[in-house]
């Protein structure tokens, strides 16, 4: 069920016809979206299916043909209210920074070049880092972090930006239990205080539970809208393809 | 004393300057883990050079250093194009286009007849450090006298302004250098233009190496852009301590290479000095290897 919205006519997000190529090669084509301000999406897809690139085409990251835009601004003058989580693979954690580093680059955007670090953006970033349950690693160097602490990091890093929306690159990939729980409910967190949030999600068994709005992708937009009318046993077949066997939540 | 105020602190300096502007680069270089963008660097500087000279026929320090930073900055695009038009790795692409420069501005050397009377390969590599005196030096009252001042090596200077414009500017854009090193994707995210990053840190280190290249040679250039940088990184996993350790390495290896070139095969017995660029380039190779050493058997503290 859709959680009542604090402006129910408002989208935080509207792709029209995203398209991303790779050498040649289509990794989406013509992507739609429209997704309402304080809601939960989960975008789901197949291996290869493009939604890391659907995320990184629509802010720019990538080159990408198509229409983007977020709470009404186009995208590349609303970064500052975008919070964006990279695959935790994406980076070198064998980087010189320790926890609480990693977690101030969150802020940079709002110190300028030249800002000081304040005592209150530090108490700032050991908050966030409490959010996350992460407090007592602060002085931690990143490199000996595990799998899920560090997504813990990059979600308290994203913390950090005071976005209105985040957008996450599979946040519980390859994390233990107690991180994909901690993630989930400073997301929900999130959401209830009108916030917009857009995850990359493997595990179908779990979309129902945490999730209010599915997208679903294969190289196009399948389907979009709430879970319980979109995330249905059609849509996934088109989706993963008829022959693929697909456990479906009851 | 007036000897070594005029003989040997001057080429001291100079060696410990080109140390510390190599070695500020260096540290993000071998983060990036672009470190042989500093062997390329520093070895295209001899063809820009030697063209330079052909074209303007002044061996003044600007016309040369102008010429040194134009083929850095076309080596760089070289590079960049090989990369992309050949799906060649940079490493590969950067190895490629520095021995090819470098052979071509020997032969360049030659062909021209310029070898021997300005410039020989001998200097390219090991550049002229022992020659680098400071003849109006008369004791320790000069060392604040403003008309001895004004007659130092202008290598010296160089270096000076050198390392600190490339300390300031690096200090300035610290928070979009290290977004874009540590992670890149994330930093586009936050409006940081990263390919202007990493072309400014290309520059940085085209600017440390033509500096460094006329007054030490290729050698050592390529010894302080990377072996502090990498002596540091094992000590420490901060960047901050890791780019202070880095400049003290540095300017350590350049007072113990210079002196250990002059004075270590006299306690042998032997009739002659070494190359001092020669031996501080060994210096910093051996502190790096003692630190891989001490780092694998844990005996390193982090700092």
């Amino acid at each position: 069920m859709v959680p009542p919205t604090p402006f129910p006519n408002a989208e935080a997000l509207v792709v029209r016809g995203l398209t991303v190529r790779y050498d040649g090669r289509t990794a989406l084509e013509g992507a739609e979206a429209r997704v309402p301000v304080g809601t939960l999406t989960a975008i789901v897809g197949p291996n290869g299916a493009g939604k890391s690139t659907f995320l990184k085409g629509l802010l720019g990251l990538e080159p990408a043909e198509g229409e983007v835009r977020a709470f009404g601004q186009a995208v590349a003058t609303a970064l500052p209210r975008i919070a964006y989580v990279p695959q935790r693979a994406a980076v070198d954690w064998g980087f010189p920074v320790r926890v609480i580093d990693v977690v101030l680059m969150g802020a940079w955007r709002r110190m300028g070049l030249l800002g000081r670090l304040s005592p209150a953006l530090r108490d700032e970033a050991r908050e966030a880092l409490d959010r996350v349950g992460m407090a007592d690693l602060a002085a931690r160097q990143i490199g000996a972090l595990s799998g899920g602490q560090q997504q813990r990091v990059f979600i308290a890093r994203a913390l950090m930006q005071r976005a209105e929306l985040y957008l996450l690159d599979e946040p519980f990939a390859g994390v233990d239990a107690a991180t994909e729980a901690a993630i989930i409910a400073v997301l929900k967190g999130l959401r209830d205080k009108g916030a917009t949030i857009i995850a990359v999600h493997h595990d179908l068994s779990t979309v129902g539970a945490y999730f209010d709005r599915v997208l679903l992708l294969n190289h196009r937009t399948i389907a979009e809208g709430p879970v319980a009318t979109t995330f249905t046993r059609e849509a996934l077949a088109q989706t993963y393809g008829a022959g693929q066997l697909v456990a479906v939540p009851a | 004393m007036g000897d070594f105020i005029a003989l040997s602190l001057p080429p001291m300096v100079i060696a410990a300057l080109a140390g510390v502007a190599c070695a500020l680069p260096g540290n993000f270089l071998l983060l990036s883990r672009r470190a042989m963008l500093g062997d390329a660097m520093s070895h295209v500087v001899l063809p820009g050079i030697v063209l330079a000279f052909l074209i303007t026929g002044s061996a003044s320090g600007l016309a040369m250093g102008a010429g040194a930073l134009a083929a850095a900055g076309g080596s760089a695009l070289l590079i960049e194009w090989i990369t992309r038009r050949a799906r060649m790795e940079p490493g590969a692409a950067m190895a490629v286009v520095f021995t090819t420069m470098f052979a071509g501005g020997v032969l360049l050397l030659e062909a021209t007849g310029t070898a021997g009377i300005h410039f020989d390969v001998e200097h390219a590599l090991y550049g002229n450090l022992e020659s680098l005196i400071w003849l109006a030096a008369a004791g320790p009252e000069s060392l604040w006298d403003p008309a001895a001042l004004a007659r130092l090596p202008e290598e010296l200077t160089r270096l000076a302004l050198t390392a600190l414009g490339l300390g300031a500017v690096l200090w300035l854009f610290r928070r979009p250098l290290v977004a874009t090193v540590f992670d890149p994707v994330f930093a586009r995210s936050q409006g940081i233009p990263t390919g202007m990053v990493m072309a400014g840190l290309t520059g940085a280190t085209a600017l440390a190496a033509v500096a460094a290249f006329q007054a030490v040679g290729s050698i050592l250039t390529i010894a302080m852009l990377i072996c502090p940088a990498a002596t540091a990184r094992l000590l420490t996993r901060r960047l901050g301590v890791q780019i202070a350790l880095s400049l003290a390495f540095a300017v350590l290896a350049a007072v113990l290479g210079y002196v250990l070139a002059g004075h270590a095969p006299l306690w042998f017995g032997l009739p002659f000095t070494l190359s001092a660029s020669g031996m501080i380039a060994t210096v910093a190779g051996l502190m790096l290897a003692g630190a891989t050493l001490a780092a694998s058997q844990g005996r390193a503290a982090r700092l």
